[in-house]
């Protein structure tokens, strides 16, 4: 297969309530990994445009933010995958890439959430379950991740204290990534005294609803070269998997089948295993979200996941560092902008331009990036 | 020539139905009777819940109903502090799965107090009217 580098990253801020339309919002972040990779719209060979549709009225954006960057006469097309949609991108990209039609590619995701109250955009993400047999009895994402968070602690005796510690650590990073819309310290004991919301999660084990866009530009080794990069990232290993939509169908509710798979086929393709992944990202939209990774990713064993977080070996100076931008849950989840916004993330640890998030010297990060209630699941292997 | 009539039976499908026409339609039918009904592939005999009219392994054969019986296990649930626009006046409700061992049945906990909830506990699943004349299934104790 040939090599596909990642040149060049760039996020908007993630705020509540962008002071603009979503053309305008995808172009803060079109802008950035533009001026990162330091390059031209002549050397884009397409355009995948990711979000996930209802919260604007926008129907095809692809066709309105490809003229917005200037990005015609190139194709585009738009991809959707609920949460995951720009990693679902980044695949698709990579293919294009890696089958020589296309020397480069850019995957621009955006969200624009605030365009609809937070109970409309409840009723939205429970339709990203299914329509026919759950949604008519009320569900939301919330709600099922809770049942997951349910039957995890039932199965290995954990707590909620072992989920707010979860929380402890996004917020410890929120406060220095000046992108994150939640910025504030949490403590432990604020986690716990929180409103439930679908119990045994609370608030705090949730993740802020967020306007944002991310792009990622990648490309042919020998466009990469052509472009004077000097910190190519590489995409080593890209696995992506599907489970069934209804919870009925789903064989076990203490981890997420689709990120078993996913993170399998990536390790594979990849030649690397969870011991020699230096940094990764996580879909913690909720706190029992990061907590099911650890172990479907395999950096803890089955019931292992609250000793890694309560050993502190997922924070930055740990064995395993996860989320040490703030994660889902304090850099907010722009559904369509997140998993372009994690690959951003690990791609500025990997080439050690990460700032006060730095991790030490990382030589292959890993992104897990889920969509729907682990209907979707991606995971994505980088190196130096 | 009169339109052809659409059999929009599963509009009567919970608090809000997002779905008014499918081939199992039939399912409204066994809740008015009291029942929960799934189907079965008549040729490999794979049991379908939620209910389905094609069988992915053997397409173009015939599946059948059958009727929920007997008692399931508590796999999983949620109590709901909040909803979904639409669902605000049904609070507080719980969402849980039942595994029937063959298979599992999404839906909601009914008469039952939350702090009586158990994973692992016995319970069966009853055909429900709500007000205003929708049909939906609960949980109840066994
Ligand atoms: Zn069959």
């Amino acid at each position: 297969m040939p090599k596909v580098a990642v040149i060049g990253v760039g996020q908007s801020a993630f705020v509540r309530g962008y002071p603009g339309s979503i053309r305008e919002l995808a172009f803060d972040a079109y802008a950035e990994a533009m001026a990162d990779a330091k390059a031209q719209n002549s050397d884009i060979g397409a355009t995948v445009i990711c979000s996930s549709p209802e919260y604007d009225k926008q129907r095809s954006p692809a066709g309105v933010i490809a003229e917005y960057c200037g990005l015609n006469p190139q194709p585009t097309f738009y991809v959707e995958t609920l949460c995951s949609s720009s990693s679902t991108g980044l695949k698709l990209a990579y293919s294009l890439v890696a089958s020589g039609l296309h020397e480069s590619v850019m995957v621009l995701g955006f969200q624009k959430m605030s365009e609809i109250s937070s109970a409309e955009s409840q009723e939205r993400m429970g339709r990203g379950a299914d329509i026919q047999w759950e949604s008519p009895f009320g569900t939301m994402m919330p709600a099922y991740y809770a049942m997951h968070a349910k039957a995890y602690l039932n199965q290995f005796g954990a707590s909620e204290e072992d989920l707010a510690l979860i929380r402890v650590k996004a917020a410890t990073y929120g406060q220095i990534n000046e992108k994150a819309v939640y910025r504030k310290p949490v403590e432990l004991q604020q986690c716990l005294d929180a409103d439930p919301v679908s119990k045994p999660l609370k608030v705090m084990d949730c993740c802020a609803n967020a306007d944002g866009s991310s792009c990622v530009i990648v490309a042919s080794e020998k466009r990469a070269k052509e472009m004077g990069i000097k910190k190519p990232v590489w995409i080593l290993g890209i696995g992506a998997a599907s489970m069934p939509i209804n919870m009925s169908c789903r064989e076990k509710f203490h981890g997420l089948a689709v990120a078993e798979e996913a993170a399998r086929q990536a390790y594979k393709m990849a030649g690397l295993g969870p011991k020699d992944i230096n940094v990764a990202e996580v879909h913690d939209c909720f706190t029992i979200a990061e907590m099911m990774a650890y172990e479907n990713l395999g950096f803890a064993d089955p019931g292992q996941g609250p000793a890694l977080i309560r050993a502190k070996e997922t924070y930055k100076e740990g064995s395993i560092p996860v989320n040490v931008d703030g994660g889902l849950l304090s850099k907010g989840h722009p559904i369509g902008a997140t998993g372009g916004s994690q690959v951003r993330t690990v791609v500025l640890q990997l080439r050690d331009e990460a700032g006060a998030m730095q991790v030490k010297d990382p030589q292959f990060g890993l992104v897990h990036n889920i969509g729907g209630v682990g209907l979707y699941g991606n995971v994505t292997i980088f190196g130096r | 020539m009169a339109k052809p009539e659409i059999d929009a039976r599963f509009k009567k499908f919970g608090t809000v139905s997002f779905t008014a026409t499918t081939k199992v339609n039939d399912f409204i039918d066994y809740l008015e009777k009291g029942q929960v009904a799934g189907t079965k592939c008549a040729k490999c005999g794979q049991v379908f819940f939620p209910p389905r009219a094609d069988c992915f392994r053997c397409p173009g054969e015939a599946v059948e109903w059958f009727v929920v019986e007997g008692t399931g296990k508590l796999a999983t649930f949620s109590e709901l502090m909040y909803a979904p626009i639409g669902f605000g006046e049904d609070l507080p409700y719980a969402i849980a799965v039942l595994d029937y061992g063959d298979f599992k049945v999404f839906g909601r906990i009914g008469q039952v107090p939350f702090e009586d909830l158990t994973i692992g506990m016995d319970m069966v699943a009853r055909a429900n009217e709500l007000p205003g004349g929708n049909l939906n299934y609960v949980f109840e104790k066994a």
